[in-house]
C-alpha cells in the first residue's frame, strides 16, 4: 500500500513539473488563467479580496511545498517566514514610506538569507528532529517581534498599520481589485520559476535528494548547499507571500503568526496535493474557506467540523485535491480507451 | 427593563405611532441593515482556537438577542444578530467583518472581541462609516472620536484602572516596593504603561521588578517565584483568568503576604477565586464596575434575578460563575438601549450620534453609582470603578466610586 | 539558596509532567513510529472524565484508575477505527489526521465543559512535607508517580510476553506477523498504553495548572523536545529529557536576566536543538545505522 501510493505520488509529482507540458495541460493552465482574470469582474470587492487571500495563501503553500514536497524536508516553521516577510513589507510601508511594491523583492530576499541561513544547521536534522526545530522557529516568532528592544521597528505589541494601496495610472478600479490582479500577477511570476526551477537539473536534484540521499550524494549532488538552499528558496516564496498577505489585510500584528498560521499552510499543502504546484492552488482556497465552511455548520464547535473535514479529505482524497482530480481523470480517459 | 420616564414616553410615542400607521408605513429613515422589521447586527469572537474561552460572550449575547426577540423585539423591529469566528486572528477579523459589512450589509458592527482583531478593523470600519460599537477590550485606544468617529468602547479602560491602583498607593503606601506580574501582550502593557504613568515620577524608585508570561507558558510560578524573591510587598497581578489563579495560589503557597492587587479582567468568584481557592484569595483588591453572578450579596437584587431568569431560560447549562455571562448581558442592555433610543431613523450617523449622548445611563448588572456617560468628545462610556476587597466569601466594597484622571 | 530550590523543584514538578507526557509520545513512536500530535488533546479529554467521574463522587483512586482504564479503550478505538484508514499512505496524511483528531478533542471538550478553568484535586496532603517553603506536596507526588510510571512500563515491556510482542511488533512488523503477533493489534494497544499514560500525566497537571480545554498545548510540546532530547527510542531518556526541559526552562528564566520570562521558552528550545545538531538520535537513543 505504502510503495504503491508513494510511487504514485512521485509518478504525480512527476508529471506536475513534467519537462514538457501536454495540450491539455497548456489549455488547462490558459483556462485556470482567464478564470483568474474574469473572477474579480464577477464577484463583489469581498469575495475578491477574498480570492486575494486565497492567492497570497497559495503562494506560501506552494513555498511549503518546494521544501517538503520536492526537497522531502518537514517544517513547522513557515509562519516564521510569513511574519518575516510581512514585518519587512510593514515597516518598510509605515517607517520609510516605501512603495509596496519594492516590498516584495525586499521581503523575498530577507526570507531567502533566513532561510538560507536557518537550512544551515538544519542540514543535521531529519524527519522529527527537524520537525522540532521548524517548530521552535515558529513558537520563538511572536515573543520576538514583541521583544522591548525591537518594539521600535516591529510596533512591539500594538503591531504596525499600513495603508492599502489604489490602482496607479488611473485606473478606474477598485483597491482590492487592483490589489487581486497584483498578487495574482505576481503569483504567475512565481509559479513560473517554480515550474522552471522544478522541472530541470535542480528538479531532479531536489527529488534524488528527496528518495535517495545518499544515492544523491555519490551522484556527484551537492547535497548540503541544495537542501540549504531550498530552504532559502521556500523561505523566499512564503515570504513574498507574507509581504502580500499585510497589504492585503493593512495590520502586521505578533498574534497573527502563531504556530497556527503553520499548522494552517501544512494542512493547505497536504489536502490541496503534496509536490504539486497546481495543487497549491487548492491548499489556498482550503486555508481560506474550510474553516468558513466548519463555521457555517456548527458554531458551538467549529473546530470538532474542521477537524472532522479534515479526516475526511484524508480518507477519501489520500493524495489531495490535486491528487484525486489527476486520477479520476486518469479513470476517466482510461474507460473511454476501454470502450 | 431600564427606562426612565422620559424614555419610556418616547419609546410609547414611537410604538404608538407604529401601531397607528402600521409596519408599512413605519417611514423610518435606514441604512444598510435596518429595515421596518429588522435591525442587522454584526459581531465577531474567537469560536474556535486558542483564545475560544471568550466565544462564550459571543454566545450569551446571542442569547440576549433571543430573549429580546422573544419580547417582540425593538421598536418592533427584530433583531439579526450574526456573529461570526474569527479565531483571534486579525486576519480572520479583517476578512469576517468585511463579510459582515458588504456581504451581510449588517447595521453595525457590535462587540468585536479582542485589542489586535479590532485593530486590524478599525481603519477600515471608519472609512466605511459603519459602527464599530462597544468593542470587548479595554485598551486605552477605542476613544478618539476625532480620529475615529465610528468606533467606540464600553468598559473601563485598562490603563484607567491601572491608574486607579497608583493612586491609592501614592495615598496609602508611598514607600511601597511593587512587583508586577503581566502578559506579554497589548492587554497587559496597556495596565502596565497605564501604571507607571499613575505612579508619575516615583515608578523608577517603587516598581522593583516585572515579570511577563506568554499565553502560551503552562504556568506562571517560576514568575511568581522570582517576584517574591525581589523583596516586594505589593503585587500587581495582570493576569487572565487561568494565570490569575494560578498566582493567586503560588503567592499563598510560598507563604508571601504583598498587597495583592489583582486586575478587573479575572475577579470571578468563581471562575478565578474559587479555583484558586477562597482561603488563599482573603485580602485581595481590585476594581469592580460589574457585579459578580457568584457574590452572595446581590442574591436578592432585581437585576440579578433577572440575569438568573435568563440564563435558565436562554442558555441552560451555562456556566453561572463565568463573568463572561455578566458582561455580555449588560453590554447587550446598553446596545439595546441606544437601538431604542435611535427609534426609527436607523442610520449609521444616528446611533453613534445615540451612542455617544447616553448620560448617566444606568445598565443592569453595573455597580450601584456606577453609570454609562458618553458626549461627542467623550467616547469612554464607562470610566469609573469601585475598590473592591475579598473576604473569604464575596468582594466587599471599598470607599466612593472612582474615576481615573485623565 | 530558598530561590534556588524553589525553581528548581517547580521545574522538577512541570518536568515529571513533561515526563509523563514525553513517555505517552515514546508509546506510540514505538509502536508505530509516529508523532502523535493529538496527544496532550486526548490527555485534557481524558482529564475530563476523571472530573466528570469525581463530581459524581467515585473516590479519587478509583477515578485514576476508571479515567486510565477508559482512557485505554478510548485509545484503542481512535486507533482502530480513526487512524487505521490512512496507516501506511504517508507520514503527513496521519499528521493532518493527527491535527484533526486535535482540534475535535479540543473543541468538543469546550462544549461540553465550557471553558471556565476548573479545580482539580489532589490526592496528596495540603500541606508541604516537614513544613519546608520550597516544594508542595503534589509536586514531589508527581515526580514520585512520574517515575513509578516508567518503572512500570520497563517491567511491561522487559517481563511481559505482549511487551515483548509489542516490541517485536514495532521492530520487524513483517517478522513479527510471521511468528503469529497481530501487527494491527499491537498498534492499537500501543495507542490505549499511550493514552492511560497521558491520563495520568493529565490527572497529575491539572491541579497544578487548572483544568481547561487548552491545559495540555504547550505541556505536549514540551513533551515532544523531553522525549526528542532524551532519545525517542528510550522510554527513560525520554523521561530524563522530560525533566531536563522542565529545569532547563525554569532556570533559564530565573537566572538569565537579559532573557527573562519573555524568551525563556525560546531558548531553552534553542538549545534543546544545538543539542540535538551534535548528537542527531538524542542523549540516549539508540543509533539507527542506514543500510545502504
Amino acid at each position: 500500500m505504502d510503495a504503491q501510493l508513494g510511487a504514485k505520488v512521485r509518478e504525480i509529482a512527476a508529471l506536475a513539473s513534467g519537462a514538457k507540458l501536454s495540450r491539455l495541460q497548456w489549455i488547462g493552465i490558459a483556462v485556470a488563467i482567464a478564470v483568474g482574470l474574469i473572477v474579480p469582474l464577477l464577484v463583489s470587492d469581498y469575495r475578491t479580496f477574498q480570492f486575494t487571500l486565497v492567492l497570497v495563501y497559495a503562494m506560501a503553500v506552494l513555498g511549503l511545498n518546494i521544501l517538503t514536497g520536492f526537497n522531502g524536508q518537514f517544517s513547522l516553521g513557515h509562519s516564521a517566514f510569513f511574519a518575516i516577510g510581512a514585518y519587512t513589507a510593514a515597516i518598510m510601508m509605515d517607517h520609510w514610506e516605501i512603495a509596496y511594491y519594492w516590498t516584495l523583492p525586499a521581503a523575498g530576499v530577507v526570507c531567502l538569507i533566513a532561510g538560507f541561513l536557518f537550512g544551515l544547521p538544519a542540514l543535521r536534522l531529519e524527519g522529527l528532529y527537524l520537525a522540532l526545530a521548524t517548530f521552535a522557529l515558529s513558537i520563538a516568532t511572536p515573543p520576538l517581534l514583541k521583544y522591548d528592544h525591537l518594539s521600535e521597528w516591529t510596533g512591539g505589541v500594538q503591531g504596525v498599520v499600513i495603508t492599502k494601496p489604489d490602482a496607479p495610472f488611473g485606473l478606474q478600479i477598485s483597491q482590492d481589485n487592483w490589489l487581486y490582479y497584483f498578487t495574482f500577477v505576481v503569483l504567475l511570476v512565481l509559479y513560473f520559476c517554480a515550474w522552471n526551477l522544478l522541472r530541470g537539473r535542480t528538479g531532479r536534484a531536489l527529488k534524488a535528494i528527496r528518495d535517495n540521499p545518499i544515492a544523491a550524494q555519490a551522484m556527484g549532488i551537492n547535497t548540503a548547499l541544495y537542501k540549504s538552499l531550498t530552504f532559502g528558496v521556500s523561505a523566499l516564496y512564503t515570504g513574498v507571500a507574507g509581504a502580500l498577505g499585510a497589504i492585503a489585510i493593512q495590520f502586521v500584528a505578533p498574534d497573527s503568526f502563531t504556530f497556527f498560521l503553520s499548522v494552517a499552510i501544512l494542512v493547505g499543502m497536504v489536502i490541496g496535493g503534496i509536490g504539486s504546484i497546481p495543487g497549491s492552488i487548492f491548499g489556498g482556497i482550503v486555508i481560506v474557506f474550510v474553516p468558513n465552511v466548519a463555521e457555517q455548520i456548527s458554531k458551538a464547535a467549529p473546530w470538532a467540523v474542521y477537524g472532522t473535514l479534515l479526516i475526511l479529505c484524508m480518507y477519501f482524497m489520500p493524495l489531495g485535491i490535486w491528487g484525486f482530480i489527476r486520477m479520476g481523470y486518469a479513470r476517466l480517459t482510461r474507460r473511454r480507451k476501454a470502450d | 427593563m431600564m427606562l426612565n420616564r422620559r424614555n419610556f414616553a418616547v419609546s410609547a410615542a414611537a410604538m404608538a405611532i407604529a401601531l397607528a400607521y402600521g409596519p408599512a408605513g413605519a417611514a423610518g429613515k435606514y441604512d444598510p441593515g435596518a429595515s421596518d422589521t429588522e435591525i442587522k447586527i454584526g459581531n465577531t469572537n474567537p469560536y474556535s482556537g486558542p483564545a475560544s474561552a471568550y466565544g462564550t460572550i459571543g454566545k450569551a449575547i446571542a442569547a440576549y438577542w433571543k430573549m429580546v426577540n422573544d419580547n417582540g423585539g425593538i421598536n418592533g423591529r427584530k433583531i439579526n444578530f450574526i456573529s461570526l469566528d474569527d479565531s483571534y486572528s486579525p486576519p480572520k477579523t479583517v476578512e469576517q467583518t468585511r463579510k459582515l459589512v458588504e456581504q451581510e450589509r449588517v447595521l453595525l458592527d457590535f462587540q468585536p472581541l479582542g485589542t489586535p482583531t479590532n485593530t486590524a478593523i478599525h481603519k477600515y470600519m471608519n472609512a466605511k462609516k459603519v459602527p464599530q460599537l462597544f468593542v470587548a477590550t479595554g485598551a486605552g485606544k477605542w476613544g478618539q472620536p476625532k480620529k475615529y468617529p465610528w468606533t467606540m468602547g464600553w468598559q473601563p479602560a485598562y490603563p484607567g484602572e491601572a491608574k486607579i491602583y497608583a493612586s491609592y498607593l501614592l495615598n496609602n503606601k508611598p514607600d511601597a516596593k511593587v512587583a508586577i506580574l503581566y502578559q506579554n501582550d497589548d492587554y497587559g502593557k496597556d495596565y502596565l504603561n497605564g501604571f507607571i504613568a499613575g505612579l508619575g515620577a516615583k515608578a523608577k524608585t517603587m516598581i522593583v521588578a516585572k515579570e511577563s508570561y506568554e499565553t502560551s507558558d503552562p504556568t506562571v510560578d517560576p514568575q511568581v517565584i522570582k517576584l517574591k524573591a525581589s523583596g516586594a510587598d505589593v503585587f500587581f497581578n495582570i493576569t487572565t483568568p487561568k494565570f490569575a489563579a494560578q498566582a493567586i495560589r503560588k503567592v499563598y503557597d510560598l507563604g508571601w503576604q504583598p498587597l495583592h492587587f489583582l486586575n478587573n479582567v479575572s475577579t470571578s468568584v468563581g471562575g478565578v477565586l474559587k479555583p484558586a481557592g477562597l482561603e488563599k484569595s482573603v485580602g485581595l483588591i481590585t476594581t469592580a464596575y460589574l457585579k459578580e453572578a457568584t457574590d452572595p450579596q446581590w442574591a436578592n437584587d432585581a437585576d440579578m434575578k433577572a440575569w438568573n431568569a435568563w440564563m435558565d431560560k436562554y442558555l441552560p447549562g451555562g456556566d453561572k460563575s463565568s463573568s463572561f455571562n455578566v458582561y455580555g448581558y449588560a453590554v447587550s442592555a446598553t446596545m439595546h438601549e441606544v437601538l431604542k433610543r435611535a427609534g426609527d431613523n436607523l442610520t449609521r450617523a444616528n446611533i453613534m450620534k445615540q451612542a455617544a449622548s447616553l448620560k448617566g445611563l444606568k445598565v443592569p448588572l453595573l455597580l450601584p453609582g456606577i453609570t454609562v456617560d458618553t458626549s461627542p468628545t467623550d467616547f469612554y462610556p464607562i470610566e469609573c470603578a469601585r475598590l473592591a476587597k475579598f473576604d473569604g466569601h464575596k468582594w466587599q466594597l471599598v470607599g466612593d466610586v472612582l474615576c481615573p484622571k485623565k | 539558596m530558598e530561590f534556588f530550590l524553589q525553581q528548581l523543584f517547580s521545574g522538577l514538578a512541570f518536568g515529571g509532567v513533561y515526563a509523563c507526557m514525553a513517555l505517552a509520545v515514546v508509546m506510540i513512536y514505538q509502536a508505530t513510529d509516529h508523532l502523535n500530535f493529538a496527544q496532550g488533546e486526548m490527555a485534557m479529554f481524558s482529564t475530563y472524565i476523571a472530573y466528570t467521574l469525581i463530581s459524581h463522587g467515585v473516590p479519587y483512586w478509583w477515578t485514576f484508575l476508571l479515567a486510565m482504564a477508559i482512557s485505554f479503550v478510548g485509545g484503542v478505538m481512535i486507533e482502530r477505527i480513526i487512524v487505521r484508514p490512512v496507516e501506511g499512505t504517508s507520514v503527513l496524511n496521519e499528521v493532518i489526521v493527527f491535527i484533526g483528531l486535535l482540534t475535535i478533542f479540543n473543541s468538543l471538550a469546550g462544549w461540553i465543559w465550557e471553558y471556565t478553568i476548573k479545580p482539580f484535586p489532589s490526592p496528596f496532603p495540603k500541606d508541604p512535607l516537614f513544613g519546608n517553603t520550597f516544594v508542595g506536596t503534589h509536586d514531589l507526588g508527581v515526580i514520585g508517580v512520574t517515575l513509578v510510571v516508567l518503572f512500570g512500563v520497563f517491567l511491561f515491556f522487559r517481563y511481559t510476553p505482549i511487551g515483548l510482542a509489542m516490541r517485536a511488533a514495532a521492530q520487524d512488523p513483517a517478522s513479527a506477523r510471521l511468528v503469529g503477533i497481530r501487527v494491527g493489534w499491537m498498534l492499537a494497544l500501543g495507542w490505549g498504553l499511550a493514552a492511560a499514560i497521558g491520563a495520568v500525566a493529565g490527572i497529575l497537571v491539572a491541579p497544578i495548572v487548572f483544568l481547561e480545554p487548552n491545559m495540555m498545548g504547550s505541556i505536549l510540546l514540551y513533551g515532544f523536545a523531553g522525549a526528542l532530547l532524551g532519545g525517542i527510542t528510550n522510554p527513560a531518556g525520554a523521561v530524563f529529557g522530560g525533566f531536563a526541559v522542565g529545569v532547563l526552562e525554569t532556570l533559564i528564566g530565573a537566572y538569565v536576566s537579559f532573557i527573562g520570562s519573555e524568551l525563556k521558552l525560546t531558548v531553552a528550545l534553542v538549545l534543546i536543538i544545538a543539542v540535538l545538531v551534535f548528537r542527531p538520535s538524542g542523549l540516549f537513543g539508540r543509533v539507527v545505522v542506514k543500510r545502504v
